[in-house]
């Protein structure tokens, strides 16, 4: 903690501070919101910021900072789970094609190539197109279409760990390639594989906030952020321009705060290199 | 020239690929008969119309089919409107691909501006002040700028109307006057991204030996970043801003959303939702060649741009 506070790594002191503070209100939003985000106070539609609603309240009198508490918890829990299946799945992928390497090496990176050539969003609209949408659908739509990117860094890492001394020795001990990948090399990679899981996090809170924006995200009955800057839209005529604005920041801080803490940590790490 | 060709060979191997892959993707759910028929299906009727539409063919049959009236401009019949989708889809690619080139032109112009005016920069508080700033604007999703840019210019300023599009046979210039927002809200993300990436390149050549030899001639900074850096610190932005025309594509079709712009986007969002899969169809297929294209495009500027690259001539 000292360490932190103490190094002049400026992106990665004001990530960790965004990112934790947004983590411990929405750990807090589990428990406790001002309201509960569901209730609609018919007397109280479209109010502006008052120390009654410190947001304001939506067009059916809903509490707007209760709403984005629990709207910015379901975004992150969604992000991390396409994160999880695309950092996993990336794993396995890239660790066996660079461990293995060979046509199988080459067949594997020319489909990543093939997926990432294509914007995430876009694909994930026309997949969503055919098997329809729902929480489930959105999340290992995602989180497929983030695996190449995790295959092709950890792919990298491999090709260049597999020559290194360490790995050689391994095989003469008679350590079993599965043995070889998992104790052995992975432990290595890991300062090059946190921020990369962090800016994929970052890029899939973007991915997640546009398809509920679009109304392919999650569920309706859920609060999200996308979705409810959707809804906030509609009012920026109608007077209602806290709506937007509230919303909008809470995204913009998450994702500030990802992106930040991803490019501290890839600092960091260039750093330790040197 | 020969690694132009095998170039071509893999990209027309991609789009045939990718193209059936899609159109088998829609036959497997796209069995529009009983949707057609709503309420009246019976079980004749369905079998009728399924042998009228020729969906008892084999895949590859109706495949080949499809693509070659797709090649000639047919690209079937609406299911819930009935109208040709070539009528459908051309006119409003045209809005899109206009929308499109404008936040391109608008991305690699004020990119580069901005970016060589960062480097240039004598003094490090401007520098550091532009840097913050850029931080923020790049963690601005792009349809939050949409919203932002419509309440500030559409709502504040009066500079354009909201949700009131003016066509191009109506007036050219009130055409291009209504998607000058939009196109900037599709910009702004790319070109924080590039200016940031020039700056950091920059940054990076700056530190490598040439340049420490550059100064013990006796050059001052402000040269070696002109004569020398910017150089090879370029060629990763141009290259970074010839991929984003494909990324761009994907924005419009939040963009579109955001202004009601009737493009391509907002087409594909519709019939999605309607689920009339002749027309998502043909619209995944033209975004599809479009973004083959421009990665393609971006290939072979590559190897202009960068002399020291020869790929495998």
């Amino acid at each position: 903690m000292k360490k932190i506070l103490k190094s002049d790594n400026w992106y990665l002191k004001c990530g960790i501070f965004i990112t934790g503070f947004i983590l411990i209100v929405i750990l807090i939003g589990q428990f406790w919101t001002p309201y509960d985000s569901g209730y609609m106070d018919g007397a109280a539609r479209l109010e502006g910021p008052s120390f009654a609603h410190i947001f304001g309240t939506d067009n059916f009198g809903r509490d707007i900072l209760s709403r984005v508490i629990e709207g910015t918890g379901t975004t992150f829990l969604v992000s991390f789970c396409i994160n999880l299946i695309g950092l996993l799945a990336g794993t396995m992928i890239g660790a066996a094609a660079g461990y293995r390497g060979g046509l199988f090496d080459d067949l594997l990176m020319r489909i990543c190539d093939a997926i990432t050539a294509f914007p995430n969003v876009m694909l994930a609209l026309v997949i969503i197109a055919v098997f329809g949408s729902g929480d489930l659908n959105i999340i290992w739509v995602l989180g497929i279409l983030f695996i190449p990117s995790y295959a092709r860094i950890v792919r990298s890492q491999f090709v260049q760990q597999k020559s290194c001394n360490y790995v050689q020795m391994a095989k003469l001990m008679g350590a079993s390639p599965l043995r070889i990948i998992f104790v052995h090399i992975l432990p290595n990679i890991y300062s090059t594989l946190l921020p990369a899981a962090t800016i994929g996090f970052n890029n899939a809170v973007l991915a997640e906030a546009s398809m509920s924006f679009l109304g392919v995200g999650v569920s309706a009955n859920k609060p999200s952020l996308g979705r409810m800057l959707n809804e906030a839209q509609s009012f920026l005529v109608g007077g209602a321009p806290w709506y937007a604005a509230f919303v909008g920041l809470a995204i913009v801080l998450l994702v500030m705060g990802l992106s930040l803490l991803g490019e501290g940590l890839q600092k960091e790490q260039l750093r330790g290199k040197k | 020239m020969k690694f132009a060709a095998k170039k071509l060979t893999n990209l027309i191997i991609t789009v045939i690929l990718v193209s059936f892959l899609t159109f088998c993707a829609f036959q497997v759910i796209g069995d529009p008969v009983a949707r057609m028929l709503g309420a009246e299906a019976t079980p004749e009727k369905v079998a009728q119309l399924r042998e009228e539409l020729g969906f008892n063919r084999p895949v590859m049959t109706r495949y080949l089919e499809w693509a070659g009236n797709f090649l000639r401009g047919d690209m079937g019949i609406s299911y819930s409107y009935k109208l040709p989708v070539s009528d459908m889809v051309i006119p409003k690619l045209g809005v899109t691909v206009a929308l499109t080139l404008m936040a391109f032109v608008m991305t690699c112009v004020l990119s580069i501006t901005i970016g060589l005016y960062q480097v240039r920069l004598k003094s490090p508080a401007v520098d550091r002040a532009m840097t913050v700033v850029n931080q923020i604007v790049m963690s601005i999703p792009p349809f939050f700028i949409g919203i932002l840019l419509t309440c500030l210019f559409g709502l504040v300023f009066h500079l354009f109307t909201p949700g009131y599009y003016v066509s191009f046979r109506e007036s050219p210039a009130g055409f291009f006057g209504y998607l000058f927002f939009p196109a900037l809200s599709i910009a702004i993300p790319k070109i924080s991204q590039s200016v940031k990436m020039l700056r950091s390149r920059t940054g990076e050549e700056l530190e490598k030996d040439y340049i420490r030899t550059a100064f013990s001639r006796g050059m001052n900074t402000g040269a070696a970043v002109n004569y020398h850096a910017l150089h090879n610190a370029i060629i990763p932005v141009i290259s970074f801003l010839a991929v984003s025309l494909a990324e761009m594509l994907a924005s419009c079709i939040i963009i579109e959303q955001i202004f009601s712009i009737p493009g391509i986007g907002r087409l594909m969002l519709s019939s999605i939702s309607s689920r009339d899969f002749t027309v998502v169809l043909a619209i995944v297929v033209i975004l599809v060649l479009w973004v083959i294209i421009v990665n393609f495009i971006a290939d072979m500027i590559y190897p202009l741009i960068d002399p020291r690259i020869k790929v495998n001539r």
